[in-house]
């Protein structure tokens, strides 16, 4: 096997890793019944904030702390909008998305264009030896193992627990999650919260560990193809992963390009995750049914309490 | 003790709507001198150069009648199609390929000084920002896919061609490889007024002419009532047979027009050519321009217009003190945070109650 396609199917979990961690946050919070599309200023806040920490005191741990902090703070914003002003959720989320892209020029302004510390990558004791397999799956930095992880927690979560099956009565049906006795707009708070979170965690992970450098808007779209992989995967936390995985082998096509010999202009390239951005997006929302089985019911829709 | 309630209304009254701006403005003021007095500005005189400064000399508002243009020419297409709840919020891409598409006419004919070069960059120009807009129509009509999406990917794409056309094609052959076209000849740019050094110039006309054709077209015709009807009661509409395939192409052919014709007026305005930078934004200021103009074209005209002292005023005020330039991104975001607070009581009438009185009328 070409040495160059080991790189692109090794380096693809780590390039998913953000796009998969900020997905699930997504899905988190879409499946309580609230768009936030303040995903991509929620994870520049988290980078710009991770990226800071962790030049100020050389821990990645902290810097994943303040990075996943930060986005939930941010997260609050949309949450008092949309669920104390009932705010429309998409004006809310666009509103907050260039908020968070603001501090986080604001926050990382004295550290623009500044390289960071890597993190050491931490291969499986036995497996990583193995002959291919272990380079691609086995020899990776701590987060990419814990998002790849914890999509089966989610997974468990949503679909095998008590709070999970309320999150998702909530995301169904507001009002009849209210006459059930359970409180609508507390879980919204949470989900939103919890989706803030996992977004500024992808922020940081991007800034301080894929690419450890800060520069104004280097989150690039991506939180916006988090937002995309939601509705490829239908809401469905196994086929955000493939989904999140296929887009982080498809930002490093450029090695693979290199190493076949092909010359392609470097813009071309650039262009190649959100042009398959749009052409997956297509191809998957033709099944105008498939999309509204599977998208929760109340999807976008403000929840008033009755006075 | 007291009570506060929301108790929602069917109708917006007009002070409502007045008073929400207002507290809107208000409040970003407030903001502006809390955040420049964090940074060790002396608040009063920071408030001065980004409020008052622009206004203050002919120079300055010149600057701030070339950056109201685009917010507004912008804003007014992506009102319309808001109010449809059709999102197109890649007017940044269709101002790009809108500037990409005119410059291709005074690149490739360097000679010409007819008077029909202008006109023709102008139709071009809106003609491409529609094109670019319309692989999203085509996309949700057609496949239903999320046109915020694609249309804000497709901003993505358009810097992309922007940066091969002046890296390739459509780079100066005599410009030292700086990633820039030639600069265009006079006749391919919008003539200045408002005295000597001033950067304004007549594109202006065309906001302002899209303005009024707005204002006429939500006024006077039934195809924006559809259009209304469409985002408000979007079972109504399809119950009296409103197209929303319709709404969705008009919405956004109209705001790709636009955004388009505003690219015309950076390239053929103040820039004079094509280069890496085309815009500070203005697309997606111009999302924060609708919505603070209530989505109604002379809503948008004023806050379209207090944007834009805002962007002079901040690169005033960052020029004068240690003010860091994220300040006025940052301001940007939370006054549509605070719109987006406040008109909660266009939609809901705050009622307050006293206990007493309460329990009496129980």
């Amino acid at each position: 096997m070409n040495e160059a396609f080991l790189f692109v199917f090794a380096g693809a979990f780590s390039t998913s890793t953000p796009l998969l961690i900020a997905a699930l946050g997504e899905l988190i919070c879409e499946k309580s019944g609230v768009l936030n599309l303040s995903v991509e200023g929620m994870m520049a806040l988290g980078a710009a904030v991770a990226f800071v920490i962790v030049n100020m005191t050389g821990s990645h741990t902290l810097g994943f702390l303040g990075g996943s902090m930060a986005g939930a703070a941010l997260s609050l914003v949309m949450a008092v909008l949309v669920l104390q002003f009932l705010a429309n959720q998409v004006a809310a989320g666009l509103a907050v998305g260039l908020l968070g892209l603001g501090i986080s020029a604001l926050v990382g302004r004295s550290y623009e264009g500044q390289t960071g510390l890597p993190l050491a990558r931490l291969p499986v004791p036995g497996l990583s030896k193995l002959p291919y397999l272990g380079f691609i799956l086995f020899n990776h930095d701590v987060l990419v193992y814990l998002a790849y992880a914890s999509s089966i927690g989610v997974a468990w979560f949503l679909y095998r627990s008590r709070p999970g099956l309320i999150l998702r009565v909530v995301g169904e049906n507001a009002p009849a999650a209210h006459a059930l006795g359970l409180r609508p707009l507390f879980v919204r708070l949470l989900a939103i919260v919890a989706g803030g979170a996992l977004a500024g965690l992808a922020g940081a992970y991007a800034a301080t560990v894929l690419t450890p450098l800060w520069s104004q808007g280097m989150i690039a779209g991506r939180g916006w193809i988090a937002i995309a992989l939601v509705i490829f995967g239908a809401w469905r936390p196994f086929r955000i992963v493939v989904g999140a995985y296929f887009f982080g082998a498809i930002s490093l096509v450029d090695l693979a390009v290199q190493a076949l010999g092909i010359s392609i202009p470097p813009q071309l390239l650039t262009c190649l995750p959100y042009l398959t951005t749009i052409i997956v997006l297509a191809i998957v929302s033709r099944d105008a049914v498939r999309i509204r089985l599977n998208a929760p019911a109340s999807l976008g829709q403000s929840y008033q309490p009755a006075i | 003790m007291i009570r506060v309630t929301l108790v929602p209304r069917t109708t917006s009254p007009r002070l409502a709507l007045v008073t929400v701006s207002l507290a809107t403005i208000a409040l970003s003021i407030v903001t502006a001198a809390v955040l420049f007095s964090a940074y060790g500005a002396a608040p009063l005189g920071a408030l001065y150069s980004l409020f008052i400064e622009p206004l203050s000399s002919p120079y300055n508002l010149g600057e701030v009648a070339i950056k109201a243009s685009p917010l507004i020419l912008i804003a007014q297409g992506l009102a319309l199609g808001f109010q449809a709840r059709v999102w197109n919020i890649g007017g940044e891409g269709q101002l790009i390929i809108g500037a990409c598409a005119a410059s291709c006419l005074p690149i490739f004919l360097p000679e010409s000084d007819s008077a029909m070069l202008l006109p023709a960059m102008i139709v071009t120009g809106a003609l491409a920002g529609m094109l670019w807009a319309s692989v999203a129509a085509v996309l949700r009509t057609a496949f239903n896919a999320s046109e915020i999406i694609v249309t804000l990917m497709l901003t993505e794409v358009a810097k992309q061609i922007l940066y091969y056309l002046i890296t390739g094609p459509l780079r100066d052959p005599a410009g030292f490889n700086f990633p820039q076209s030639v600069p265009f000849q006079d006749a391919a740019l919008f003539s200045t007024f408002g005295g000597a050094g001033s950067r304004a110039n007549y594109s202006v006309s065309i906001t302002i002419a899209v303005s009024v054709i707005s204002w006429i077209f939500v006024k006077r015709s039934f195809e924006a009532f559809r259009l209304q009807i469409g985002g408000v009661a979007p079972d109504a509409a399809d119950y009296a047979g409103f197209s929303r395939i319709r709404a969705i192409w008009l919405s956004l052919l109209v705001s790709g027009a636009c955004a388009g014709l505003a690219g015309v007026g950076e390239v053929a305005g103040p820039i004079g050519k094509l280069q890496p930078i085309l815009t500070p934004g203005y697309g997606y200021t111009a999302i924060i321009v609708a919505f603070l103009g209530g989505l109604s074209p002379v809503g948008v005209v004023l806050s379209g217009v207090f944007l834009a002292i805002i962007y002079v005023g901040g690169d005033n005020s960052l020029a004068s003190s240690k003010i860091p330039a994220a300040v006025p991104n940052v301001m940007q975001g939370l006054i549509l945070v605070y719109y987006l607070s406040l008109s909660v009581f266009l939609r809901n009438e705050l009622r307050v109650t006293f206990r007493r009185t309460a329990r009496a009328l129980a």
